[in-house]
């Protein structure tokens, strides 16, 4: 535990950055910057998990190997998300979400 | 002191969030995500969990950005300028986070966690064990169901990634 | 007591119309015919059959005819209110089962010779047994209910053989209008049927008559503007029995009937559907006498008696011959109504329910005879204007001599059946009322010169010009008419008054010298003026119509009612009401309709936007969702 932080206003960074990360989600118009929004999302929720273990529950690890799959497992969602940008960039020569609507009424 | 520490990094991680979400220019969007992972990196070192630290600033700092980097040199003019949403759209969304924002913060506070003070430092050593422990609270079979992800996803990345062109090259000699 | 053959009265001419009207392909035109031909003598024997049955072997019972009734529950509302299906057998009855038989058989046998080498033979002999069956079943009814549904279809009879011959502009007309003055008449019909079954419970002849029972002393119970409300009943009712026998002011489509062919109009309109009115009072007729003492039988007396006047001034002036008839028919129609309004119940009381259905018996029979010789007649000319006719005594003999004794029995000469019948009536007349007496007696007048004159018209004066020499009708026509001329000598002989009475008991009548003397006097007087005007060619008509003048094109364009009635349709009812009302129905109903069609396509096209094929609006809508549940389960839901 970090001496003199309360766990309140760590899980207030979280949540603050969590937002962060749905209110780009939601608003940005360009395929790259969802990804990055994306991370952010992930991170927050990183940062709950270890934060909770080291708080309320020093003495096991549960926490820390979770945030370690999370990392693999956004680490590879992030591999597979720019390889099928690449691969849309190359039918419509664009990554604007605009022009993805195909799907719409 | 810590906390001097801390206050630095959660308004560095904050400021850095906003930008990055609200950036015209890609690149620089990017980089000012880098900068909050490597913020919370640091964090993790406050907390004493060193080895989760390194894994983040090697694997997300150091390989999804630069997969980042590469996706947007592969597919932008650098110095274009990103398109912004509509205005009602931003004002609607800042809302309903706020809303949500607040939702989450009085589920927080309202609530007694009972923290544990006790300053244990975690070795490397404890984390391999546990994740690679075959007794009850290990963690062996997600560390393999792990490894099988990573190459399903090796995989489908390449396969999704290679085009017609690579496609037809490998048909064609036959 | 067996009466089982009864039923099959009315089942084989039915069978004859399915089985004519399914294989009308296949079937030869002359096997139609002596299909037709042959179910109607089983019919008719068998009519004759339940008669000798039902008068003489079953005879009286405590001196009263029982009537029996067989029925079965067809519909079921309630525990009291229910329609049956069955048959009701009576002496009026019986007597109707004769002379319906009686007079489709010979129209049926007529009609194989009069309609020969014509299209439509087969479609004419199944609409012929549609008929029979439908005024069978209407005779044999035990409620009013079942009385109505056949009503209908004798409705729809006439209706298809009106407009027989489907591609004469006018015949199609005239059968529309046929049906619909009918049908607007049931409609008074229903709601009288209605009401009676709202305040009796029952619609059930046998009950309703009954002069102890209860529908009869329940009129007391309510009333309506002055009259009780089983009064307003009856007279409704009536108004359905006028519209179908041709009462003033509903007659306006008897004369355009004789648009069809000739037998149909012996048949149809001049013996059988029209009777019907006059039958369906004569059912109910121990309610018309007892409720409100009798107040709806005078209403009756006074609308038969008018049209009986009316008809007959009518009838003087028309040159169609088939016109003439027709409102002949309209004109001893009402005299059959008279008799029943001036009519009372107990034994000599009830003279004139006897002589209406004495009168309704041997009109039927000199009535079909007249029209069957105007068609023996049209046949050979080819025209039914009296111009084109004279002098056909020395062509058609047979005819001659049957037209001949059809017309002295509707004058009234005796001693042949109509003197008998229509001397009763004048009696029942005199003894009620003398005014309604003074007018049967100049009706009677009437009658003897008009059908001199059409006879005179047709069979002797001057020739008319023929393009072939007109020839007798053949054997096929000419049997039926010598029949139906014997009936006519024969059948006032037939006491009827032993049979046939209101409260079916029989009693005896007696002949009243002087009513009879002055009756036959008057008809002598008709038939010696139109001897007079018509019998050689002069001028002395035409001096005495142009003496008459405005009165005499008045009569002669039917008073006009044609063109009133037309008037009130058209401009009235069409222009004020019915375009109105579509107007309305365009564009309120419709507008309704297509405007909630047009709501649900506008909120569609509105909220199609949801579909946006955008994942950031879907993620949005999601985290707003999770919000908004967050906060109903968290704080709302728990506190």
């Amino acid at each position: 535990m970090i001496p003199g932080i309360s766990i309140y206003e760590i899980l207030t960074v979280t949540s603050i950055l969590f937002f962060i990360g749905v209110y780009g989600f939601i608003t940005r118009t360009n395929l790259i910057s969802i990804l990055i929004s994306v991370e952010l999302i992930l991170n927050a929720s990183v940062v709950n998990f270890v934060i909770i273990n080291k708080y309320l529950f020093p003495e096991v690890l549960q926490g820390v190997y979770f945030s370690i799959f999370i990392i693999a497992v956004a680490a590879a969602e992030t591999a597979l998300a720019v390889s099928i940008i690449i691969n849309l960039y190359r039918q419509i020569s664009s990554v604007e979400v605009k022009d993805i609507e195909t799907m719409k009424y | 002191m810590e906390r001097i520490i801390f206050y630095c990094l959660a308004a560095v991680i904050i400021a850095f969030g906003i930008a990055s979400v609200t950036s015209r220019k890609m690149l620089r969007s990017v980089i000012y995500l880098s900068f909050v992972l490597v913020s919370i990196a640091g964090i993790f070192f406050l907390i004493d969990y060193n080895f989760l630290a390194a894994i983040q600033l090697t694997v997300y700092a150091g390989g999804i950005v630069v997969l980042i980097i590469f996706s947007v040199l592969l597919v932008h003019h650098i110095e274009m300028e990103l398109e912004m949403a509509k205005a009602t759209k931003k004002i609607v969304t800042a809302i309903a986070c706020l809303i949500g924002l607040g939702v989450f913060l009085t589920a927080i506070y309202s609530y007694d966690f009972n923290v544990i003070n006790m300053a244990l430092t975690t070795t490397t050593a404890d984390i391999g064990t546990g994740l690679l422990s075959y007794e009850a609270g290990g963690f062996i079979l997600p560390f393999e169901v792990i490894s099988v992800l990573l190459l399903a996803a090796m995989i489908g990345a390449i396969v999704i990634a290679k085009g017609k062109k690579l496609t037809e090259k490998n048909n064609q000699p036959q | 007591m067996n009466l089982n053959h009864i039923i099959l009265i009315p089942l084989i001419p039915l069978a004859v119309f399915l089985i004519l009207g399914l294989f009308y392909n296949k079937i030869k035109p002359a096997v139609s015919g002596y299909v037709g031909v042959l179910g109607l003598l089983i019919s008719t024997s068998l009519a004759f059959y339940s008669a000798y049955n039902y008068f003489f072997i079953i005879g009286k019972t405590d001196g009263v005819f029982q009537t029996i009734v067989e029925k079965t529950v067809w519909m079921n509302f309630t525990d009291s209110l229910h329609i049956d299906m069955g048959i009701l057998v009576d002496p009026i009855s019986v007597m109707m089962l004769i002379v319906v038989s009686v007079i489709s058989l010979m129209v049926h046998i007529y009609s194989r010779g009069y309609m020969k080498g014509d299209p439509g033979y087969t479609k004419y002999f199944a609409f012929l047994s549609l008929f029979t069956f439908s005024m069978y079943g209407l005779v044999l009814a035990t409620n009013l209910f079942q009385i109505y549904i056949f009503w209908e279809l004798v409705g729809v009879s006439s209706y298809l053989l009106i407009g027989y011959y489907y591609t004469k502009e006018s015949a199609v007309a005239a059968a529309k209008k046929a049906f619909i003055v009918t049908r607007f008449a049931d409609l008074g019909f229903l709601i009288g049927i209605l009401i009676i079954g709202y305040y009796t419970g029952t619609f059930d002849f046998e009950t309703l008559n009954n002069p102890e029972g209860a529908s009869i002393l329940n009129w007391a119970s309510t009333s309506f503007m002055g009259l009780s409300a089983l009064t307003w009943a009856l007279i409704l009712i009536f108004i359905g029995g006028a519209g179908k026998s041709a009462m003033f002011p509903l007659h306006i489509w008897l004369p355009d009937a004789m648009e069809g062919p000739t037998p149909v109009s012996a048949l149809i309109h001049a013996a059988t559907m029209v009777v019907a009115g006059v039958y369906l009072v004569a059912r109910l007729f121990p309610m018309y006498y007892f409720i409100e003492e009798g107040f709806a039988l005078n209403i009756v007396a006074f609308v038969g008696a008018f049209t009986a006047l009316f008809a007959a001034v009518i009838a003087i002036t028309q040159t169609d011959i088939k016109r003439v008839l027709a409102f002949s028919t309209m004109s001893q129609l009402g005299y059959m109504m008279l008799a029943l309004g001036v009519s009372g119940y107990e034994g000599h009381e009830g003279l004139g329910y006897m002589a209406s259905m004495f009168h309704l018996f041997t009109h039927a029979m000199f009535k079909a005879l007249l029209f069957l010789c105007a068609g023996s007649v049209i046949h050979a000319i080819h025209s039914n204007f009296l111009k084109d006719m004279g002098g056909l005594r020395k062509y058609m003999p047979i005819t001659n001599i049957t037209f001949l004794i059809a017309a002295l029995a509707i004058a009234g000469v005796p001693p042949l059946a109509g003197f008998w019948s229509k001397d009763e009536i004048l009696v029942a007349a005199f003894e009620h009322n003398k005014f309604l007496y003074i007018i049967g007696l100049f009706v009677a007048g009437l009658t003897a010169f008009y059908i001199f004159r059409i006879y005179f018209g047709i069979f002797w004066g001057k020739e008319g010009a023929y393009k072939n020499k007109p020839h007798e009708s053949p054997w096929s026509m000419t049997t039926p008419l010598l029949i139906l001329a014997f009936l006519s000598i024969v059948g006032g002989f037939i006491p009827f008054s032993e049979f046939i009475s209101a409260d079916q008991a029989g009693f005896e009548t007696h002949m009243n010298y002087p009513l009879a003397a002055i009756a036959v006097f008057a008809g002598l007087i008709g038939i010696g003026l139109s001897w007079l005007f018509y019998k050689k060619e002069n001028k002395m008509a035409d001096k005495f119509a142009n003496r008459l003048g405005v009165l005499f094109t008045w009569a002669f364009h039917k008073f006009y009612f044609d063109e009133l009635y037309l008037f009130v349709t058209k401009k009235i009812l069409f222009n004020i009401i019915a375009r109105s009302a579509a107007r309305f129905d365009k564009k309120y109903v419709d507008g309704t309709m297509v405007g909630i069609g047009n709501q649900t396509v506008n909120t569609s096209e509105n909220i199609k936007g949801l579909q946006s094929g955008k994942v950031q609006d879907y993620a949005f809508a999601f985290i707003a969702g999770a919000v908004v549940i967050a906060i109903i389960f968290i704080y709302i839901w728990t506190n």
